[in-house]
């Protein structure tokens, strides 16, 4: 017997439709030359605005602005904060449990607010419209990502994984090298992908840190929004929207815990 | 070979193992008995390194390994869950300490290969744990401890995630395989069966304390103390007093030449007999178990006793029987005081002053 659910066929298409619409809509806008009410699809295509835009250098410096950036303070991040989860994870120290939530209020509080008065700070420290001053800020925002995912993480592998390589004659080191890191790898992975995309489009901080002098992408984006060249803001979108995509296709090597295994060659 | 001294460990004031002693000779199977929690694990970690102790010591071929770590001691682990590590393969899995140890890759490929072999597990090499079965898990976990050739090797409760059938096979497999290579072992298990089918010896544990320590045949048949005696097979237990050598065993004045006072009088089924001499008690159940029928029994005053008797002299339900123990255990302060063989009635033994 068979049976179609169209019900369910058609609430596939529409939510592929809502999930993917607006990215092909943005694709479309970008190769499209003239794309005028009523054609469904533009009717002359190019990539005249691409060459338009990469040849200005007010474009390409923010991009490279906001790569170099984002991978600074998320990497930067990632190495304080997994061996900190780590420690929160399989240590017991007096106020873990407090600072653990810390992490969480401090998300509560409304980011704009919050970078108003590092913005503060930050401008005695002479660390406003500085490349640096951007990275500390940026950082922030990744903590979360970085600390709670990598915490549960580290605390879901059974002790008894490290105590059997420990017992078996290898290092505290090695334990954490050959065991307890590849079986954190995918959660790692997550959290790096999940803080690298979310400072990239991080706006507040870059704006109220960085401005003037620091121009990052989505300050880019902002200001071509207010002009009326939709294909121009489109190119951006997709420009911005390669690495991420770059680095999910290359995270998802990572979120088998086999395959960093093969990567440290056990 | 191994020598445990007054081992003792608190947790957060509270005794997990208290003053245990045994020792192990090289090539014996010990089994740790016990029910769960008497800190039979606590004593297997410790010895391991992995946990540490508050005070004693643990000798290794009379090298003291107290204070070294897990990773620098001649001890290897199964552990219950098996532990193997998902994100490797079984060879890389069974090849791990060897790695750890720096040999080289075409030895370690030698060695786990042999070790791979002696568990029957050759063809699985290339597989990950994920496409094991618990059986083969728990022979990976065994191959790993193996290959690095232990001095002394531990098990945790290896077989008691497995179902029964698959449990009896790995123990004789295991069994076999401990003769052949001569391992000094280590095995803590709740499953009394478990542990009188395997152990050379086995320690008895409870409440953190070594209860006592002997070869399965002897625990069973002269249990020295009252936790032994009712952990270690089934046993009919009769709490009287003694009153001028003689007891009340099930509403039977029975005599017993031992100092008065309180005293739990432990029967094993088996070493009931009927006798007209004996004490009353009416058949409630017959349960029919192949090789023997245990038959349950309630006296008078409503205790439950238990007898196994051969099948063809299993009785009707419903009947009264008169019943006398063949060998009768006394106990005071969960201490033994006395062991009498077929006590008689105080009335035919004839000493009524």
């Amino acid at each position: 017997m068979k049976r179609t659910y169209f019900g369910g066929l058609i609430l596939l298409v529409s939510m592929g439709l809502a999930m993917l619409g607006p990215i092909i809509t943005v694709i479309l806008w970008a190769f499209a030359v003239k794309w005028r009410y009523p054609h469904l699809l533009p009717t002359e295509w190019g990539m005249k605005y691409w060459f338009a835009m990469l040849g200005r250098e007010t474009v390409i410096t923010p991009i490279l602005t906001s790569l170099a950036l984002t991978s600074i303070a998320t990497t930067t991040a990632a190495l304080i904060c997994w061996p900190a989860a780590y420690a929160f994870a399989r240590l017991k120290f007096p106020g873990r449990q407090l600072l653990l939530f810390s992490f969480i209020a401090a998300q509560a509080v409304p980011k704009f607010a919050l970078f108003v008065s590092i913005a503060v700070i930050f401008l005695k420290l002479g660390l406003v419209g500085n490349f640096w001053g951007v990275v500390v800020v940026q950082m922030l925002s990744a903590v979360l990502f970085m600390i709670w995912i990598p915490t549960a993480a580290f605390r879901g592998i059974p002790p008894a994984l490290e105590e059997a390589a420990f017992d078996l004659g290898a290092s505290r080191l090695r334990v954490f090298l050959f065991i307890t890191l590849p079986q954190a790898m995918p959660a790692l992975a997550a959290s790096y992908v999940l803080a690298f995309v979310s400072i990239l489009f991080e706006v507040d901080s870059a704006l109220l840190i960085g401005a003037p002098t620091v121009t990052t992408m989505p300050l880019l984006l902002m200001s071509l929004s207010a002009q009326v060249i939709v294909q121009e803001a489109a190119v951006l979108c997709v420009l911005i929207w390669v690495p991420c995509f770059v680095l999910l296709l290359l995270s998802r090597r990572f979120m088998t815990a086999r395959g960093i295994a093969q990567g440290f060659g056990a | 070979m191994l020598q445990i001294d007054a081992i003792t460990k608190t947790y957060q004031g509270t005794p997990a193992v208290r003053d245990a002693s045994f020792t192990v000779a090289r090539g014996e199977l010990v089994c740790l008995l016990g029910p769960s929690g008497c800190g039979k694990s606590t004593l297997l970690r410790i010895i391991s390194g992995l946990t540490d102790c508050d005070s004693g010591s643990v000798r290794i071929e009379g090298v003291d390994m107290t204070a070294t770590q897990a990773n620098r001691r001649p001890t290897a682990m199964v552990f219950q869950s098996h532990a193997l590590w998902s994100h490797m393969s079984v060879a890389q899995n069974v090849g791990f300490g060897l790695r750890v140890r720096g040999l080289p890759k075409a030895e370690i490929a030698a060695k786990t290969a042999a070790v791979l072999d002696l568990v029957g597990l050759q063809a699985f090499a290339k597989r990950l744990p994920a496409e094991l079965s618990g059986g083969q898990a728990q022979r990976v976990a065994l191959a790993r401890c193996l290959v690095v050739e232990p001095k002394v090797l531990l098990m945790d409760e290896p077989f008691s995630a497995l179902d029964a059938h698959l449990r009896k096979g790995l123990r004789e497999e295991l069994k076999a395989l401990q003769g052949r290579l001569d391992l000094t072992t280590i095995f803590v298990t709740h499953d009394q069966e478990e542990a009188m089918e395997l152990a050379d010896r086995i320690v008895v544990m409870q409440g953190g304390r070594v209860e006592q320590v002997g070869p399965p045949g002897v625990l069973y048949q002269n249990p020295s103390t009252l936790g032994v005696a009712q952990f270690i097979g089934a046993m009919n237990t009769c709490t009287t007093t003694l009153r001028q050598g003689a007891a009340d065993w099930y509403g039977l004045d029975l005599r017993l030449p031992l100092p008065d006072g309180e005293v739990a009088l432990l029967c094993r089924p088996e070493d009931v007999y009927p006798d007209a001499k004996g004490a009353a008690a009416r058949v409630t159940r017959v349960i029919d178990l192949g090789p023997v029928t245990k038959v349950t029994l309630m006296t008078e005053a409503g205790d439950l006793l238990t007898w196994t008797c051969p099948r063809d002299q299993a009785p009707d339900l419903g009947r009264v029987l008169t019943l006398l123990p063949r060998r009768l255990h006394a106990f005071r302060n969960g201490a033994l005081i006395g062991l009498a063989q077929s006590p008689l009635p105080a009335q035919t033994a004839g000493a009524p002053a």
